[in-house]
């Protein structure tokens, strides 16, 4: 009988906790609202059966409990039952396999109109770059990395030259303006994600990988890396700041250009062997 | 197999016919079974102490030898998960917790947990003990094979110990071994601790090679006369299922080991791309760190119902028992268990939604392992509705049973949500995917674990536990354990992430840290509440009640050996020879609630048995 007691108020327990936490989403700063709908739609089909399967289980303990006289039911099989109950749960699955297919189908297909933004990883911290007035990343190689090349464009590459190099570990983003985040590393895995946004994606060395979102709320967000990259792991943390057009205009009007960079840092090494020489 | 079932349709025929009292003389026919198309198995019996309880070929001692392994390495982990609750509850209180030591301590809990505690446990410990007693066989096939996979264990377990003590310490590379990472420095024991890591695990896989064939050949040749497969309790099933799973799986995870090791020691590139680590590009190129985690969840993902399948199936024949009434649907319970384990094979890549791998196939992975979930839900309809119309014993066994069906219930349902794509993109990495796993797959299995200690208990040791703190030791697990995994989902949506030491002052950690505190507090308790049951069998041990020969009325074979415990060869002169279902209880007619598989049909003419 305590049984069927204890086990019931874990169940109500269980709704109220749900009903009453304060513990739930950060509110969402994208456009994927879509996921949060289904996860509350699998939450009411899921947490239906959690609780329907685990109340018939304590109206068989109450009601059925041990009897030195009484015998149990003996039927062994019932096709019709089964049948039904099949039936039922593959509906049930199809009911929230479709919109969680939906979804991805929009996550993985990018909106022409995105803005690439190159995030690029290592042990342990951020670094990002935009395109520049033609609209193309130039492309890049892990073994072109130097003080003065710190994405590893390669040297030769027209489309390389006016990208914008992001000093910072904090990268600014235009607000309801798509961005389309291409995560490359240097040394292992990472993730660069944003619990606002909802999307992640790993960030694998040796290949590219992307994500998309849409922000649609100014302010400013803490960036978290998602996937195991060793002790310094927990500490590799990163900012976004979504701003307005005018404003984000300006601020990436003060960015340098990987032109720029390279210049500056000529300028540096000539004025550095100047004084050498004196 | 055939035969058999037409003998039972004549039996039938015949019964009715006695029922009607048209003939006065039984057909003795029905009582039929094929004779053994081969001979009775030699078993070598120790003579020395060493022979009897150390290189053992007696698969009852290789079991309890498995068990008692599994436990101590579980123990270890557990300590690891305090350790670690310690630091997520109460940072910076113990002094000596680094990063580098947090990282070692989540990596080593999981690792030793999964695989060499729950695996070598349900198939080692139990598959051991249990497999010959249950299809009424004298001893597995190969029982010195059988003693070799023991000790390749030991060694295996051993190895993995000795990498908290060499220099660098265990390794830090989080129990699935994602490189680059895990060989490079920038992550804890990257030199001897992974080394030994990897070793280890290949000399579990050859252990376990050679148990997992003896497995499956006692139970596909060496069942006693009249065990058909449909005739097996769904333990064997689940045990048997879930071996061919690992013999299928471990390759997988034995070739990636042996490929690390090749990376981490001649510089190979298998998965290691050009990488730049501190200003130098590192003597790697071309490999594909994608690679390792296909062929990783290839292994991991059956892993999980290696684990699972016999849970299954333990718990099915405890509800049996305990509520006095044939398992419901037993044939759809042995294909939903086949179908799982088939199906496990095709759904590895859920865990790898947001690892960068082609997006196209999260379309797949996605249907398939929503498909998975039917055959899953069948088993738990059909675990209550067992209980429905039952005559329900409310011992420690069931309330174990009891306690497993709502974790596993919750943490399937949580797996819903993580395997339906786009629902797991903002969920993956954190507290929730840690809440899901650890309520399916080790709470879940855990309740098993405990319902079938107290369950065969009695077998093993002809010594009744003591129910009193039974039900302490089930209550504090249960509730404790439940209030661990339940509120950390929301961790989870809060976006906080796993494998963090620490949060700093984050606003997803900040809101959350009452929660950690009453979670770390909790698991110490949990933890702790274990050590009842240790208590509880010294003091049985010592001073329990004798128990008598099958103390709960089951019909399986293993209650009905010559002595309890059982000695070696398990059925004294005679093989016992089965005639029906190890289910039938309460049948309409017979003068118990139960009828052992063993008693012939001429034994219980006037009952209206259904299915043999």
């Amino acid at each position: 009988m305590h049984a069927g007691i204890i086990f019931l108020l874990v169940i109500i327990g269980s709704v109220l906790f749900h009903i009453f936490t304060p513990w739930y989403w950060t509110d969402i700063a994208s456009n994927w609202g879509g996921m949060d709908d289904t996860i509350t739609l699998t939450f009411w089909v899921g947490g239906g059966v959690f609780v329907a399967v685990c109340l018939f289980m304590i109206y068989c303990v109450f009601r059925y409990q041990h009897k030195e006289d009484r015998r149990a039911e003996y039927k062994p099989e019932d096709k019709k039952l089964e049948k039904i109950l099949t039936w039922a749960t593959t509906l049930g699955v199809c009911a929230l396999l479709a919109p969680g297919l939906i979804i991805w189908n929009q996550y993985v297909n990018v909106p022409k109109n995105a803005i690439e933004v190159d995030v690029m990883a290592w042990q342990w911290g951020w670094q990002y770059r935009l395109p520049g007035a033609d609209g193309k990343l130039g492309t890049t190689q892990v073994r072109n990395i130097a003080d003065n090349n710190p994405f590893g464009i390669n040297p030769d590459d027209p489309f390389g030259r006016d990208d914008i190099m992001v000093e910072s570990d904090v990268i600014n983003l235009e607000n309801n303006r798509p961005v389309k985040i291409l995560l490359r590393s240097v040394d292992v895995l990472h993730n660069w994600y944003v619990p606002q946004f909802r999307a992640k994606m790993d960030a694998v060395p040796g290949t590219v990988t992307f994500y998309w979102f849409e922000p649609n709320k100014v302010g400013e967000y803490e960036v978290l890396c998602a996937e195991y990259c060793g002790v310094g792991h927990y500490a590799m943390r990163g900012g976004v700041e979504v701003q307005d057009k005018a404003d984000y205009e300006v601020w990436l009007s003060e960015q340098e250009t990987f032109e720029q960079l390279s210049a500056r840092y000529e300028k540096l090494n000539i004025d550095g062997n100047k004084l050498a020489k004196k | 197999m055939s035969d058999e079932y037409d003998n039972n349709k004549s039996y039938q025929a015949q019964s009715s016919e006695v029922i009607d009292g048209s003939t006065g003389s039984v057909n003795p026919d029905i009582d039929y079974v094929r004779p053994a198309e081969v001979g009775e198995q030699d078993l070598y019996h120790g003579h020395s102490f060493i022979e009897k309880w150390v290189f053992c070929q007696d698969a009852k001692v290789i079991g309890v030898q498995y068990f008692l392994t599994a436990v101590f390495t579980g123990i270890v982990g557990l300590i690891l998960s305090w350790l670690m609750r310690l630091q997520l509850g109460f940072p910076g209180l113990a002094g000596f917790m680094t990063a580098e030591h947090y990282y070692q301590f989540v990596t080593m809990h999981g690792m030793i947990m999964v695989v060499y505690f729950l695996t070598a446990l349900f198939l080692g410990g139990f598959g051991n003990y249990l497999i010959p007693l249950m299809v009424g066989a004298r001893d597995m096939v190969f029982p010195y094979v059988n003693m070799l996979s023991f000790w390749m264990f030991f060694v295996a377990v051993a190895v993995l110990m000795a990498s908290f003590f060499v220099p660098g310490g265990p390794t830090g590379a989080g129990w699935t071994l994602y490189p680059p990472q895990t060989i490079l420095e920038g992550t804890p024991g990257s030199g001897m601790g992974i080394l030994l890591m990897l070793i280890s695990l290949s000399l579990f896989v050859i252990g376990f090679t050679m148990g997992g064939l003896n497995y499956m050949i006692t139970i596909l040749q060496a069942r006693t006369r009249g065990m058909t497969l449909m005739r097996m309790p769904l333990t064997v099933w689940g045990i048997f299922t879930a071996t061919v799973l690992a013999m299928l799986a471990f390759p997988a995870l034995l070739v990636s080991a042996i490929m690390m090791t090749l990376d981490k020691v001649l510089q190979t590139s298998f998965f290691m791309p050009t990488i730049l680590k501190a200003g130098e590009v590192l003597e790697y190129g071309g490999g594909s760190p994608i690679l390792f985690q296909h062929l990783f969840w290839f292994f991991g993902h059956p892993e999980v119902y290696i684990v699972a399948l016999p849970a299954f199936g333990i718990v099915s024949d405890l509800i049996s028992v305990h509520a006095r009434k044939n398992i419901f649907g037993y044939r759809m319970m042995v294909w939903a268990i086949v179908g799982i384990g088939g199906l496990s094979f095709f759904v590895w890549a859920h865990h790898m939604y947001v690892s960068g791998m082609n997006p196209w196939f999260g379309f797949f992975f996605a249907t398939t392992t929503l498909i998975i979930a039917v055959p899953t839900a069948m088993k738990v309809y059909n675990w209550i509705l067992t209980l429905w119309r039952g005559n329900i014993r409310i011992n420690t066994v069931m309330l174990w049973c009891l306690g497993f069906i709502v974790t596993f219930v919750n943490g399937g349902i949580t797996g819903i949500f993580l395997g339906n794509v786009s629902v797991d993109v903002p969920l993956s990495d954190t507290y929730f995917v840690i809440a899901h796993f650890h309520m399916v797959m080790g709470i879940a299995p855990l309740m098993v674990i405990m319902g079938a200690v107290y369950h065969w208990f009695p077998l093993v040791a002809g010594k009744m536990l003591h129910e009193g703190l039974g039900k302490w030791h089930f209550w504090i697990t249960f509730l404790g354990a439940y209030s661990i995994y339940f509120p950390m989902h929301y961790l989870g949506f809060i976006g906080v992430p796993r494998r963090y030491f620490e949060m700093y002052d984050s606003p997803y950690m900040t809101s959350a840290v009452g929660m950690n505190e009453f979670i770390s507090i909790a698991a110490f308790i949990v933890g702790a509440a274990q050590f009842i049951l240790v208590f509880n069998i010294i003091k049985t041990l010592k001073t329990g009640k004798k128990a008598e020969q099958n103390p709960w009325k089951a019909n399986s074979l293993e209650w009905y050996t010559s002595t309890v415990p059982p000695e070696h060869g398990n059925f004294g002169e005679r093989l016992p020879v089965v005639h029906r279902w190890p289910y039938d209880f309460s049948v309409p007619g017979a003068k118990d609630d139960f009828i052992p598989q063993t008693t012939a049909p001429s034994e219980v003419i006037h009952t209206e048995v259904e299915k043999t």
